[in-house]
């Protein structure tokens, strides 16, 4: 029931937002304003303008407000209709138990027909409709730039011979057959009469060849396939974006050039030119990366607009290779893909997330602007020209050819492949062969002047664009778990595992060596060597590339989970009792952690910074423990996070973790922020914890009972070296010292406190709580380490929460207080 | 040094051409040495930052498949193969308990290059040497920083396969099992790999 209230709610929003604007363009008295018009055309609006302040000139007397809708209607309709699509989105969203059936992007088109119907009902014309220039200039490219952005790098490049197969010679083949095999029909006369010859059908089928990932990879997130499986479909898809472009341009160029012009030398030409054209894109996409890339160097010194700079140039990149007529897709493509290790590097961490969610904004909602925008497109009775049997025929040819394809491209592969692709993953390619915006964006640029039939291939690809995206997009989960595709194994996070994997990689190299072969390890090694040499040396900050190490980062990781086990340990025992009982409580911190450590704790991550930033080119959120597969480009990856719990987490941490040295935090300015990381000082943080570490693993392994030392060190009552262990003579910061104290706190458990509801924080800040409440947490600490401290059955591993043991040392923790923690709270 | 396994490694040693060991082997005695002389004049080996325990395992008697511990001084050619052995590819139709023998068979080649007493557990020590060596390379992290990460490595074990620890429990080292278990989500059985050259060996060495 509230599913249904909220829905109607949002519905009539929509009929709310959606209809002014239609009441105003009929207002405006130009009937054929299409989006593409006023965004597109500056011009237009700036001619309104004038002539509308022409008209104001004319006044007797001082107007004192006046309505001036020409002076906002371009920006303002644009506004609108992002508002309004975004609102479908949210509709969509409401109710999973709709998007698990349906996919996402197939709901959104519903939407678009319902909106398409009411500006039809308004204006008996489709005054809004999804003009070409529009989509390639402006939505597009974030969407391309964020894919690309996101790339798992390394399974990308390990896939790649296999993803230009398919993205080139799977394309190629697509656009010839789907065309001849059209065109043969018609020429049996399965389509009647019709003004169209061979070259208009394989330009046809060259505009039908671009695969659309968006649903595919959606059904991928969601059930989670195995990488390869992933990699292949996503790089695939992206890539072949820019092949079609490309096939289409040669194919028009020959429909323009006419039939019997057309000789071998024109032929070869055009080849050349289909080469010229990609990797000409492709090449200036990796020059913009490389200036992307140097130029984050020094960008620091501007770090508020650091992300902007990456969007702009990756934009710029795009609009280059347009210019120059080469391949913008793949120009943006390579941008992205071939910068992101080295921006990742160079930018700082706040930069980069803020670049991931930039980026997400924008991909995220262009893309859904253009579902929408299929499907208002199609409420327009004027491209609605019906052909049976071509309709069908084009169905199923795209679909039988693709999948024959894709067989027989991967039985190459296959013969080579040390994994071969199973025959499951490779049905699920071929049937993730969805079509999108971008097939419907090449044919509404078709010219109608040079192919007669334009409307037909624009309404048959409408169509197909229906069928692929709805229905096997609907098909596709049910397909894909019913044939048991191979999951992804959750991404191997723990210290071990890294560690393991680097001994892996190690030890399989150097049986190659011995071996002497030159197998796949030994190109990636030998390119790593001079990634590492040169690129390193010239793309890279200094101080960026000192440290990278993977192990590291699973290291810090470990230390960050630390805390959270030591609080969910207390947590059990009843001391910390905001959270409700121990399993959830255990599930939960694991998923709320990981966001927590790339966005929520800059401080305790920024000691990593130099670390883990170019460790991998996974998104840091996948880099941790998650339920997301390491490979993890999903556009919408960010939604799935609890912002709630994760500041739940955040808290807890914040507060027991490292507080000591944290007093000043960052006070808001327009420019700058003075972040108060002193490097040396974090770095100290995190030697200090893995000293911590260190001892009282040594302390536990030493001594066989070392309940026994408790009461000594309590004596002593003050911070002293530990036991047996040897002061290091490295150390030369103060706090190191009290590393070692042995677990004074250990004492059995007696009391047990009734477990608190909320959060002392959630409590006391309500809804502001994103900021401030870390600042008003450092004033909570006298009771908070006692607390813990009591109660704390030691374990080893909380010796890396080292500040309670600062507040330990003085104070005798008063029982009565831990009963009523939130009543502390309320300074 | 059976004549079989001679004749395949003159037939051998001209795909091998490139690793010195085998032109030394098959001129020589027939033997590679332990002081790894053999191994050493491998070029590419030397930016391997853990090169000496993979040289080591090659003369581990764990690695010979016939239950023998303790390590040799010098393997021959069959030796030397069943150690490659590892690395082959599984075959494309396996069932799945062959899939989890295969995976056992990896994961005991690398514990055993971990342990190095083959006492059967990864003692503190053990683990703590592999760490820096995997380190020593990256050169900005300290010895400081293995031994931490190490430390921690282990912590992560003890909380992973015993569970919370009281304050008394002394964890040992990482037993086999333990050591299965902390790597259970590690795609290993098809990424430890090398794709040997495509030949079939059983005809060369008729």
């Amino acid at each position: 029931m509230a599913f249904l209230r909220k829905s109607a709610l949002v519905l009539i929003l929509l009929v709310v937002f959606s209809t002014p604007f239609r009441a105003l363009t009929t207002e405006g008295h130009e009937d054929t304003y299409t989006l593409s018009k006023n965004s597109a055309a500056n011009t237009g609006s700036t001619t309104n303008t004038s002539s509308a302040g022409n008209a104001s000139t004319g006044i007797t007397t001082l107007p004192i407000v006046i309505w001036k809708w020409h002076h906002v209607e371009t920006p303002y309709l644009v506004a609108l209709w992002i508002l309004t699509c975004w609102l479908c989105k949210l509709v969509t969203q409401l109710n999973h138990n709709f998007t698990k059936i349906i996919p996402e992007s197939g709901l959104l088109i519903m939407l678009g027909f319902v909106l398409g119907g009411m500006v039809w009902g308004a204006d008996k014309a489709q005054t809004f409709k999804l003009a070409p220039i529009n989509f390639f200039y402006y939505l597009l490219p974030q969407i391309v730039l964020d894919a690309s952005y996101c790339m798992p790098n390394k399974h990308f490049f390990g896939n790649l011979g296999a993803i230009l197969l398919h993205a080139v010679i799977g394309t190629c083949w697509n656009a010839g057959t789907v065309g001849i095999a059209l065109w043969g029909c018609y020429e049996g006369g399965a389509m009647g009469t019709l003004n169209i010859g061979c070259l208009q059908f394989l330009l046809f089928g060259a505009l039908l060849s671009a695969v659309d990932p968006v649903a595919v990879i959606a059904v991928f997130e969601e059930v989670h396939v195995n990488e390869v499986l992933y990699i292949l479909v996503f790089g695939e898809s992206l890539l072949n974006d820019g092949v079609t472009v490309v096939l289409y341009n040669v194919f028009d160029a020959f429909v323009s050039l006419g039939g019997p012009k057309i000789d071998a030398a024109e032929i070869i030409k055009g080849i050349i030119s289909f080469v010229v054209v990609a990797f000409g894109g492709s090449f200036i996409g990796v020059i913009f990366a490389i200036l992307t890339s140097i130029l984050t160097r020094i960008t620091h010194k501007v770090q508020v607009i650091e992300a902007g700079f990456i969007i702009v140039i990756g934009y710029l990149s795009y609009l280059t290779a347009e210019m120059m007529s080469l391949s913008a897709i793949l120009s943006i493509t390579f941008c992205g893909v071939c910068c992101q290790k080295y921006i990742n590097a160079n930018m700082d961490e706040k930069s980069v997330s803020t670049l991931r969610y930039a980026l997400k904004v924008m991909a995220n909602g262009s893309e859904t602007m253009i579902f929408v925008f299929l499907g208002v497109s199609a409420i327009d009775v004027n491209i609605w020209v019906w052909n049976t049997g071509f309709i069908l025929l084009t169905i199923l040819f795209i679909i039988v050819f693709r999948i024959t394809g894709v067989f027989f491209l991967n039985w190459i592969l296959n013969q080579t492949r040390l994994i071969p692709i199973s025959l499951t993953d490779q049905f699920v390619m071929g049937y993730g062969g969805l079509r999108g915006a971008v097939a419907y964006g090449l044919a509404a640029g078709l010219d109608e002047k040079k192919i007669p039939e334009k409307n037909l291939m624009l309404s048959t690809t409408l169509i197909v664009v229906y069928f692929t995206v709805v229905l096997q997009g609907i098909t596709m989960k049910p397909l894909v778990q019913w044939l048991n595709v191979k999951r992804a194994t959750l991404s191997d996070l723990t210290l071990n595992g890294k560690t393991a994997n680097r001994v892996f990689e190690h030890t399989v190299t150097a049986m190659e060596d011995i071996c002497g072969r030159m197998g796949d390890n030994w190109w990636t090694r030998h390119w790593n060597h001079f990634d590492k040499k040169y690129l390193c040396w010239l793309l890279m900050k200094k101080d960026a590339r000192k440290i990278n190490d993977k192990i590291l980062a699973a290291f810090h990781t470990l230390n960050v989970e630390d805390a959270k086990n030591y609080v969910i340990e207390n947590e059990s025992k009843g001391s910390l009792g905001f959270i409700r009982n121990y399993d959830t409580a255990n599930v939960d911190f694991k998923k709320k952690l990981d966001l927590d450590y790339a966005d929520f704790m800059p401080d305790i991550m920024a000691d990593m910074s130099d670390y883990d930033f170019n460790i991998d080119n996974v998104p840091v959120n996948s880099m941790v423990k998650h339920p997301v597969p390491s490979v993890s480009l999903d556009i919408h990856e960010q939604d799935r996070m609890n912002i709630n719990e994760d500041l739940n987490a955040h808290h807890v941490l914040d507060e027991h973790l490292y507080k000591s040295r944290r007093f000043n935090r960052p006070t808001y300015s327009r420019n700058n922020y003075n972040s108060n990381e002193n490097p040396d000082e974090l770095q100290e943080i995190f030697q200090r914890t893995m000293r911590n570490r260190l001892e009282s693993f040594k302390a536990a392994k030493r001594s066989v009972n070392p309940a026994k030392k408790i009461p000594k060190h309590l004596k002593k009552d003050s911070p002293l070296k530990p036991n047996n262990k040897p002061a290091d003579p490295s150390r030369t910061h103060p706090y190191g010292d009290e590393a070692g104290i042995d677990n004074p706190g250990y004492i059995d458990e007696t009391d047990s406190c009734p477990p608190m509801r909320t959060p002392p924080w959630q409590r006391q800040t309500g809804s502001s709580m994103n900021v401030a409440p870390s600042q008003r947490a450092q004033g909570r600490l006298p009771w908070t380490p006692t607390n813990l401290r009591r109660l704390a059955p030691m374990r080893m591993s909380n010796r890396s929460t080292d500040s309670f043991m600062m507040a330990d040392t003085y104070e005798e923790p008063p029982d009565e207080k831990e009963e009523q923690p939130g009543t502390n709270t309320k300074l | 040094m059976t004549i079989i396994t001679e004749l395949c490694l003159r037939r051998q040693a001209f795909h091998w051409s490139r690793s010195e060991s085998f032109t030394i082997v098959s001129n020589s005695s027939a033997k590679m040495k332990k002081p790894y002389d053999d191994f050493k004049t491998i070029q590419d080996l030397e930016s391997n930052p853990i090169r000496s325990q993979i040289i080591e395992a090659f003369f581990d008697r764990r690695n010979f498949q016939k239950d023998e511990v303790g390590s040799v001084d010098e393997i021959g050619f069959e030796e030397f193969l069943t150690v490659m052995s590892y690395f082959r590819a599984p075959s494309h139709h396996i069932t799945e308990e062959q899939r989890e023998e295969i995976r056992r068979a990896k994961l005991r080649f690398l514990f055993n290059m971990h342990d190095t007493d083959n006492d059967g557990t990864i003692t503190l020590d053990e683990y703590r040497h592999v760490v820096e060596e995997l380190l020593s390379r990256s050169g900005a992290l300290g010895r400081e920083t293995a031994k931490g990460i190490a430390d921690a490595a282990m912590l992560e074990v003890a909380s992973i396969s015993v569970g919370p620890m009281a304050p008394g429990e002394v964890y040992e080292g990482i037993t086999f099992e333990h050591f299965l278990k902390i790597l259970q989500g590690l795609e290993i059985e098809t990424r430890m790999n090398i794709r040997f050259l495509n030949m079939d060996t059983t005809v060369l060495c008729k």
